[in-house]
């Protein structure tokens, strides 16, 4: 265990050297900088049409009649489609991730406004949207239910009526914990505070919308679908499946991606339709939605509503955590999740603090509202649990009047109990949460900030600080409990060194901006001391990398990260061999360095990886049993999962004339593990946060009573300028996974995990003055405004 | 409609809708997809092109309007292989993930640094905040300018402590602007 402190500013660049891990400038640059980046909507086939979708106008109507006459006869239109055409195809629906159904084109009802109706293949973009205009459909319009409260009130309007025997609008119940002992931990506890929370629905609204070019080839069968697809292999098969096109046949290729943050995991009906136009036409199709389409109608995230309680002893040691949650999941079960998980990876709700007993209950239900839920860097609803547990221990710091730093430091999970079993059932890989916690503080300079916030009470201003402490699980997952549709969640990988040692490394995963041909080129070089530059990364393309399950949830570098590394020593125990034969020793005598095996006690004596990669592929004798070539593969089935952990401190400054939130410093303090390259991982961590301040002070997907979705645009659904955040101060800690082959852990979602319970404690701690002890996300000027008169609501 | 504009240099002559957007243009009919398009109400900023050296959402203005008129886009940025200071500024300080927002933000930072050549934080963070990014928290873009900035001066310093030295010279030809800040 070490304690390292990182200024952002200390520049210290590892680029000449050889190997390994290190800041290192990224290999994806170059393109992106001259604008040669090739991103789904810069593919261009000879021939290609467009495709649009006409959407829903309305959340809750039965489809009367849908007349295309007007809308065929538009000029440059090739073909318009509908549901109940789809239907004769058997392809009106299809399988969610979570073994639902949703509507590719709606043949009965539409369930959500913005949901889609019928498509149109034209010759441009525009001739395709002009016909849109031309397609007259009749809707019977419908109650619909908004508010997840109201869905499963008696008289509530029935959603899914396509599902057989379904009478009601209700999605799941699932439980963890242990409903007994919590009740009676809570029964003996000197002090129990309950607070009700909301983390409102928010959309991930990567810069680059969805969309995907499908091209299939009637002579050989052959689907090339180039598709914004953060889990090319899964989607692989699942068309395979839906469409019935042999898997062989279908090649999914996810070349560079504007972001995804799990906006991208899902199967969304336009990408069928793309493949359908393209079967019926006869020629490639493009479809891209438009930023509206993206935000009204593919996979939105979080939606919970739910309440804290927690029990503690009077001077502050925390018994138990039971939480109720009321889950909305929309008209169609789309989350994103392993499927034994249909809360995700909510279980976590016990945070980094070592109790005696914890409950969840959670009820799930269908709303008229866009499907989705696992979604915006969420590590499977990690963000809903950390929020739920920072924002409750808060609470409870309040009540018994102790520190909010005092009562986590008090409660944290020791280093000598790990691995640690939660009382729900987590094992905890490994963590040592005070010095974190503490280098945080110091960062922060805690104590002297308590005594200006204190100094600026007296004077009348609003200055508040917040803590956040969160423990993260991601890589999913152990293949035996995690599975996509039954697909197990493990990662390929695959290395081949060429005879002039150079090598290109073939992931199953996938980057939307992560870096992953930087990152993954230093781990195999760390392994097989090959410099990065000389070893190219090959992603995103299914006919060209072994199948895995695709970059979300953090999980690139503690599972396909793995896998690299192995690939990588498996590889290296072949060049032994072969250097044991060159060298004419034993394998036992040889010992390597990076770059080279030499001589035991005889460092002049050695040969390189490259002098082995030649032998390997030349026309000289290789020992005994050992086969030309230097590559392997391998296949990377997780033992567990890996849990990072980090230590967050905002300080606002709030207008007490306006009720405008200021972020004046954020400081993150990050422990992922072994780093591989620091710079990229700063960067992964600044993205989250500024996601944080969009989700606690900004965004919020709304809807009016009709059902309209008050997000619609990027003029209402607000997210974070430059303006709107601070310079980041960050720093680490370093504690290895023990079971991860580099002792590494997830980064990619910890700071949107951590970050928001920061800020909204830190508001809450600002507004206490006024006798605030809770007030929901998105702290608008308009909300807080309201909290500071003691009319704080729950957003809707 | 006819259609004529210089861009990037090269004076081009399309038959095009009247309604045909300047972004669209750029990347349907000229092929140049380094802009980009990522909303329909001039929020976020990835389609950013200069219009006479001016940045514009590329988005809210029809080709037909640039009729005429000087158009530069992100391939127009670099000069051969020798990349402009911004560029090499966000690679050298993260400046960049996805890339999606990368084109519209180097095109107004070079703007930026042509107006201003030692611009503050705070003054680079007003000059991108039309602009979204999603990945990087915008801290580093700021310190990829700053770089620049800082790159720029030095080279255009030592342009004029040894305006014979080959080196330097082609340090202040990639720098567009070092003479001016000289």
């Amino acid at each position: 265990m070490t304690t390292v402190h990182e200024r952002a500013d200390t520049f210290h660049d590892n680029d000449q050297k050889p190997v390994g891990y290190g800041r290192m400038l990224r290999k994806e640059d170059p393109r992106f900088l001259r604008g040669r980046g090739r991103y789904v909507d810069d593919v261009q086939l000879p021939g290609m049409l467009h495709l649009a979708i006409l959407r829903a106008p309305v959340a809750h109507a039965r489809i009367v009649s849908i007349d295309t006459s007007a809308a065929e006869a538009s000029p440059g239109v090739r073909a318009v489609v509908t549901g109940a055409m789809l239907a004769q195809q058997g392809l009106a629906w299809m399988p969610t991730l979570s073994n639902d159904v949703q509507a590719v084109l709606a043949t009965d009802k539409v369930r959500f406004q913005g949901q889609e109706v019928a498509f149109v293949v034209a010759e441009d973009r525009y001739a395709a949207r002009d016909a849109l205009e031309l397609i007259d459909v009749e809707y019977d319009v419908l109650d619909p239910v908004i508010d997840a409260r109201r869905a499963l009130e008696p008289d509530a309007p029935l959603i899914r009526d396509d599902l057989d025997g379904k009478a009601n609008n209700h999605c799941f119940d699932w439980e963890t914990g242990d409903e007994a002992a919590t009740e009676a931990v809570f029964a003996r506890a000197d002090v129990v505070v309950s607070q009700d929370l909301v983390y409102p629905r928010v959309h991930p609204a990567p810069m680059e919308t969805c969309g995907a070019v499908a091209d299939f080839d009637a002579v050989d069968g052959k689907l090339r679908l180039w598709s914004t697809t953060q889990a090319p292999h899964a989607h692989r098969t699942l068309y395979a499946i839906v469409a019935g096109i042999p898997e062989h046949k279908i090649q999914v290729i996810s070349p560079d991606i504007g972001g995804g943050f799990g906006n991208k995991v899902p199967i969304y009906p336009g990408y069928v339709c793309a493949i359908v136009a393209s079967i019926v036409t006869g020629k490639p199709v493009k479809w891209m939605e438009d930023r509206s389409e993206n935000l009204i109608s593919t996979g939105f995230a979080r939606d919970y509503i739910m309440r804290g309680e927690i029990a503690a002893t009077r001077d502050g040691r925390i018994l138990g955590i039971r939480t109720n949650v009321l889950a909305d999941h929309g008209a169609f079960n789309g989350t994103a999740a392993p499927v034994k998980y249909p809360a995700g990876f909510f279980g976590v709700f016990t945070g980094s603090y070592d109790i005696e007993a914890a409950y969840c209950r959670m009820t799930a239900v269908y709303t008229n509202k866009a499907p989705g839920g696992v979604a915006y860097a969420c590590s499977f609803r990690i963000t809903e649990a950390v929020y739920l547990v920072e924002r409750i221990v808060d609470c409870l710091a309040d009540e018994l009047g102790m520190d909010p730093a005092e009562l986590r430091l008090k409660n944290f999970i020791k280093p000598e109990q790990f691995p640690y079993t939660t009382r729900t059932g987590w094992v905890y890989d490994s963590g040592n949460y005070e010095p974190t916690m503490r280098l945080a503080m110091d960062m922060a300079g805690y104590a002297e900030l308590r005594r200006e916030q204190e100094e600026k009470r007296a004077r009348g201003e609003l200055m508040g600080i917040g803590i956040a402490f969160f423990t993260e699980a991601v890589g999913a997952g152990p293949r035996k409990n995690m599975d996509i549709l039954g697909l197990g969640m493990a990662d390929g990988c695959e290395l081949r060194v060429h005879p002039t040692g150079k090598a290109v490394v073939r992931l199953s995963v996938q980057s939307q901006g992560q870096g992953h041909e930087t990152t993954f080129a230093q781990i195999v070089a760390e392994e097989i001391g090959i410099p990065p530059a000389d070893i190219e990364v090959l992603h995103g393309d299914t006919d060209n990398t072994p199948f895995g399950l695709g970059t979300y949830g953090s999980r690139s570098t503690p599972v396909s990260g793995a896998a690299a590394a192995l690939v990588a020593r498996k590889v290296r125990d072949k060049a032994r061999i072969i250097a044991s034969g060159m060298l004419e020793v034993s394998v036992a005598d040889l010992e390597w360095e990076k770059g080279a095996f030499h001589v035991k006690g005889d460092p002049g004596t050695s040969v390189t990886i490259q002098d082995i990669a030649m032998r390997a592929h030349g026309a000289g004798d290789l020992p005994e049993g050992i086969e030309g070539g230097l590559e392997a593969q391998i296949c990377y089935n997780p033992s567990n999962l890996t849990y990072p952990h980090g230590a967050y401190i905002c300080v606002v400054d709030i207008d007490p004339g306006t009720a405008q939130v200021k972020v004046r410093r954020f400081i993150a303090v990050d422990d992922c593990g072994t780093r591989i390259n620091p710079m990229i991982i700063e960067g992964q961590v600044h993205g989250g946060l500024t996601d944080g301040v969009g989700m606690a002070l900004m965004e919020m997907i709304a809807f009016d009573e009709d059902g309209n979705c008050l997000g619609a645009s990027l003029m209402d659904y607000l997210i974070p300028t430059s303006l709107e955040v601070p310079d980041w101060e960050t720093g680490f800690t370093v504690t290895p996974s023990p079971h991860h082959p580099i002792g590494a852990k997830g980064v990619g979602e910890s700071a949107t995990v951590g970050s928001p319970p920061a800020i909204v404690n830190a508001v809450v701690d600002a507004l206490k003055p006024f006798g605030v002890r809770h007030a929901d996300m998105p702290l608008t000027p308009s909300r807080v405004w309201d909290a500071m008169r003691g009319q704080a609501r729950p957003p809707v | 409609m006819q259609v004529t504009m210089t861009v990037n240099d090269v004076e081009v002559t399309r038959e095009i809708e009247a309604r045909l957007l300047l972004v669209h243009f750029l990347r349907d009919v000229l092929g140049l997809t380094g802009t980009h398009w990522g909303c329909d109400t001039s929020n976020c900023g990835t389609c950013v092109v200069w219009l006479d050296g001016e940045p514009v959402k590329s988005c809210t203005v029809l080709a037909a309007m640039a009729g005429g008129h000087q158009v530069r886009t992100v391939e127009g940025l670099a000069t051969g292989a020798q990349l402009d200071p911004v560029q090499e500024g966000f690679m050298q300080c993260h400046g960049l993930q996805c890339g999606f927002c990368t084109p519209g933000m180097l095109m107004t930072a070079r703007a930026l640094l042509d107006r201003n050549p030692d611009p503050s934080e705070t003054e680079i963070r007003e000059a991108i905040s039309g602009q979204i990014c999603r990945c990087t928290g915008y801290a580093t873009i700021v310190r990829s300018v700053r770089w620049a900035a800082v790159a720029e001066a030095e080279a255009a310093a030592r342009v004029a402590e040894t305006t014979e030295s080959s080196e330097a010279g082609e340090i202040a030809d990639a720098g567009q602007t070092a003479g001016a800040v000289a």
